[in-house]
């Protein structure tokens, strides 16, 4: 689709709630919005995608109350500002956004997570992402170090990169538009995306990406749409295998849910975020009675949200089930370099190399 | 042997005065910043309890003055009776004198140990006489003492004593210099203050540490002075029995039906048929072994409990609600008196309020106000059976949020009034856990939480149709008209959406450009005739229509106007001018009418 179908299509569509309020207030009615209820109780998988979606359960907000007219009110004003950021082919930031409300009186932001919920919100009522009402998130994406070849369209032009020849040591930074990006060539078997800056950069000193074929991908923790985009493109148009290496804590394993299965927060976009097919490498409890990592006891913070996988149907399998008890009943975890007790070389010459060809990848 | 000789020398008896001044935790001075707070308590307390007896409003004057770093002047004044000056010694300088301690009835001071403490208290920190001053009336001349305490012997040591001229016509003035310190300034004020409360028949003046306060008087009703009853058989300890056999010359059914409460020839008849003993014999003639046989005959028997309404004075509903609203300025305020009820033999009554609201601290505990026979409970909170019984009432089902004691807005005050209310230590800081108490205690909290939920209910009910009101009355049409922009449509007319909603009187008021619209809406059934009142600092001297009415007040004015609307009808008017102010709706059913500021 050429850009201006795209810009036509959000504008149809935002000015089609608008239109939908009209309709209501004409006909006598309080002009109300109705829209999936965003918990981990209603999320269900998908078979066709393969992906979790939202399921069927809906709330409906109509303006009866002060609170919930202001919220329709700010979305209006929202609509009204972003019909003319296309109509004059403009972007703007989430927090831009926010500090433009400040003109709005009543229907200015009062935080900037209220105005990042309203546009999630206006995602999934029009069934497009952020990027289609030509907004951007601040938070900056991951970076790529590995064999691969890409062509991205900038502002100032087209430019090639090579993942390995082309960038430095922090490697290729994943924009906030992965679309505008290209794949070229690769010489790659698998794609291993990395929890930790400190990882990242221990596989990148040791060669494992040229030793293994592998694209090394640095999530910086809870990794951002553009970067969960740019996985999933890697895993479809490429057909790379994806795994993910995190630290052994059950925060961790939140991140690799957002990556395979999608997140609760952004069920809406699980198909073009999720990776169905990723898997998890580690640390998994397991390894650290297997390889006697050093470890620190649970807080009970941890072992709430350890609680709270158990009943998210995310990690409603027999792999997960039997990892999480056996992390409960430990009471530790691991963080992934912790695999340096046994020697700066064991993570990329014995842990990753025996754990991939168990898993198939090698 | 030798030794038993050498410890003999050593063994002598031990007078009371010089077991406090070793024990003086044991009278509430156990630190310095306790000193001031238990002396004006004791001293208060017993101007307080005169004024009673002798059916006088109360004027109590306290200062606190610090006349060296650590050294402070304390004056308590009453207008009360005053003390016949042969007496005056025995009060102040002899531990353990008292006119109320043998009687039962509710009283503030019991044993008599209070204000001769502080006298004691005040020769073994600084060695200054206590200076006392009392008149006990017009006509005769005032005293004045100079007074300490000699330990060794408990007896008074008078050292000055003088007819003096004193403006007063009765009273009694007390003045002790004691070493202390004032850093509990903040809880004296609050007893003070809750002594206020709960006596709102006394008008307490104070001046704390050059710190003029006032507490006035909001009732001219003197509570009436409790009566003192004979002693219950249930009870009575084998002490007082024996003492009371002794000195008696009745038969023995006499004994039991003049002597005790609520002992009749029946119950009588039946206590000395469980004890074995015949009525005809004389009291004082039984042995030990057939008193201890008697007291418990006694204690077995039913008896109806002991009559509450002369010895005990509540306070009152009526006047605790007055007590709490002159002090504190709450939303809402409610006190129970329970009926009387008995521990171990003793009448007690429990009174309850529950204030919530107005300025009360929204976050935080509860604010506890103990009391025990009208006296502030300020101490110990934690180890106190009141506390303990307020934390034990389920305030979640009554819509507040609870730690332990509830928390938020809320005022709590417990009265627990009694012939003898059980402390946990003579220094008379916290009631004893005793389960009839309790339970009284929680039943009162209980009805009263069932009247704030109500109180609650009805608030967020009214609270929640105000906020629709103003979604649909204001905000929606902000929407309409940004919506109608987005579509490129003629704006929406939200004016038979608002009605159809609210089916009530609409009142707006908006301002635009300088100027000033005031539109009113009927969309009830019913034609109505109204005056809508608007006060702002604007004239409105272009007002079209013009008020039927202008008032100024001060730098603003009061414009008034008049309109009768049938259903469906709407009037409005306009002027120039900045906008602000108040807009009110006479002439409509509260319940039918809503009235919007649509500059706020």
């Amino acid at each position: 689709m050429s850009r201006k179908t795209t810009d036509a299509l959000a504008e149809t569509r935002l000015v089609g709630i608008a239109r939908f309020w009209y309709d209501q207030m004409t006909g006598g009615d309080l002009p109300s919005i109705s829209m999936p209820t965003r918990t981990k109780q209603n999320i269900a998988y998908d078979d066709e995608s393969g992906v979790w979606k939202y399921g069927e359960r809906e709330s409906t907000r109509s303006a009866g109350s002060a609170k919930s007219a202001l919220h329709i009110l700010k979305m209006a004003y929202v609509i009204g500002f972003l019909k003319q950021q296309l109509r004059e082919n403009r972007s703007s930031t989430l927090r831009e956004l926010y500090y433009i409300s400040e003109g709005w009186k009543r229907a200015k932001f009062a935080a900037q997570d209220e105005s990042n919920l309203l546009i999630e919100d206006m995602e999934i009522l029009t069934e497009l992402s952020r990027e289609a009402f030509h907004l951007r998130p601040e938070e900056d994406g991951a970076s790529i170090y590995g064999p691969l070849k890409l062509r991205e369209q900038t502002r100032r032009g087209e430019r090639e990169i090579h993942c390995q020849e082309d960038v430095g040591e922090a490697g290729y930074p994943i924009p906030n538009n992965v679309e505008n990006i290209e794949f070229l060539e690769h010489d790659a078997k698998f794609v291993i995306a990395i929890e930790t800056g400190g990882m990242y950069a221990r596989l990148m000193e040791n060669g494992f990406d040229e030793e293994y074929g592998a694209v090394l991908v640095h999530l910086k923790g809870q990794p951002a749409r553009s970067t969960r985009r740019a996985l999933k493109r890697m895993n479809e148009d490429l057909g790379l295998p994806l795994v993910v290496f995190t630290d052994g804590d059950p925060w961790s394993y939140r991140i690799f849910g957002s990556i395979a299965y999608g997140s609760i927060k952004a069920a809406h976009m699980s198909e073009l975020l999720a990776t169905p097919g990723a898997q998890f490498v580690g640390v998994q409890p397991s390894d650290i009675s297997d390889y006697d990592l050093p470890s620190d006891a649970l807080t009970e913070g941890d072992i709430a949200a350890l609680k709270a996988e158990l009943t998210d149907p995310r990690f409603d399998t027999d792999y997960w089930k039997k990892q999480i008890g056996l992390q409960l009943q430990m009471k530790l975890k691991s963080e992934q370099q912790a695999f340096a007790s046994r020697g700066l070389d064991f993570v990329t010459k014995e842990y990753l190399p025996t754990r991939l060809s168990e898993m198939g990848i090698l | 042997m030798v030794l038993a000789e050498d410890l003999a020398k050593q063994q002598r008896s031990i007078s009371v005065a010089e077991f406090f001044e070793k024990n003086k935790h044991l009278l509430g001075f156990d630190s310095p910043t306790r000193g001031i707070i238990t002396t004006i308590k004791e001293a208060v307390d017993n101007s307080l309890d005169a004024c009673e007896e002798a059916q006088v409003l109360p004027d109590i004057y306290v200062s606190v003055t610090r006349l060296e770093k650590d050294v402070f002047r304390i004056v308590v004044e009453d207008n009360g009776p005053g003390i016949v000056p042969e007496n005056v010694p025995f009060v102040f300088g002899k531990l353990l004198y008292g006119s109320r301690f043998h009687q039962i009835r509710q009283s503030r001071g019991q044993q008599g140990i209070g204000i001769s403490a502080a006298v004691l208290y005040a020769q073994l920190t600084t060695g200054v006489p206590t200076k006392v001053i009392s008149r006990t009336g017009a006509r005769t001349p005032a005293h004045s003492f100079e007074l300490m305490i000699k330990t060794e012997t408990n007896e008074p040591d008078i050292r000055v004593h003088r007819e003096i001229e004193w403006d007063r016509m009765h009273g009694t003035r007390v003045e002790i210099e004691f070493k202390a310190t004032l850093a509990a300034k903040k809880r004296l004020l609050d007893y003070l203050r809750y002594t206020a409360v709960v006596n709102p028949h006394a008008r307490i003046r104070g001046e704390i540490d050059g710190e003029p306060c006032t507490f006035e008087r909001v009732s001219d009703e003197v509570p009436p002075c409790p009566k003192a009853i004979a002693p219950h058989p249930h009870g009575i300890e084998f002490g007082l029995l024996k003492r009371m056999a002794e000195a008696s010359t009745a038969k023995l059914e006499e004994f039991l039906v003049e002597g005790f409460s609520r002992v009749g020839r029946k119950s009588a008849e039946e206590i000395l048929g469980v004890a074995g003993l015949k009525g005809s014999r004389k009291a004082s003639a039984l042995s030990s072994q057939e008193l201890k046989a008697l007291l418990e005959a006694m204690q077995a028997v039913q008896v109806p409990p002991p009559p509450a309404s002369q010895c005990l004075s509540p306070i009152g509903e009526e006047l605790i609600v007055q007590g709490i609203e002159k002090e504190y300025p709450v939303d809402f305020i409610k006190a129970r008196t329970r009926k009387s009820s008995v521990h171990s033999g003793h009448p007690f009554i429990v009174e309850a309020a529950l204030g919530y609201g107005g300025k009360l601290p929204a976050e935080g505990q509860a604010q506890m106000l103990r009391f025990a026979n009208r006296v502030p409970l300020l101490y110990q909170q934690g180890a106190c059976a009141i506390t303990n019984a307020v934390a034990g009432v389920n305030w979640k089902a009554y819509n507040l949020s609870q730690q332990g004691l509830p928390t938020g807005a809320v005022m709590v005050l417990v009265h627990v009034a009694s012939t003898n209310v059980p402390f946990t230590s003579e220094s008379k800081d916290a009631v004893a856990a005793i389960p009839e108490i309790e339970k009284e205690i929680t039943l009162a909290l209980q009805e009263l939480g069932r009247e704030l939920k109500t109180y609650l209910n009805r608030r967020d009910r009214s609270r929640q149709q105000e906020d629709r009101a103003r979604a649909i009355c204001s905000i929606i049409p902000d929407i309409a008209a940004k919506v109608s922009e987005i579509v490129e449509q003629p704006p929406v007319d939200t004016a038979p959406l608002e009605g159809r909603i609210m089916r009530r009187l609409v009142a707006k008021k908006r301002t635009l450009d300088g100027q000033v619209e005031l539109s009113v809406h009927n969309y009830t059934a019913k034609p109505v005739s109204l005056s809508l009142s608007l006060l702002s600092p604007d004239a409105a001297q272009d007002a079209i229509p013009k008020p039927d009415f202008v008032d100024r007040v001060g730098d603003d004015y009061t414009k008034v106007w008049k309109c009768a609307l049938d259903p469906e009808a709407s009037w409005g008017a306009r002027y120039t001018g900045g906008g602000g102010g108040t807009l009110d709706v006479r002439g409509v059913d509260d319940r039918v009418k809503v009235v919007v500021d649509l500059d706020v």
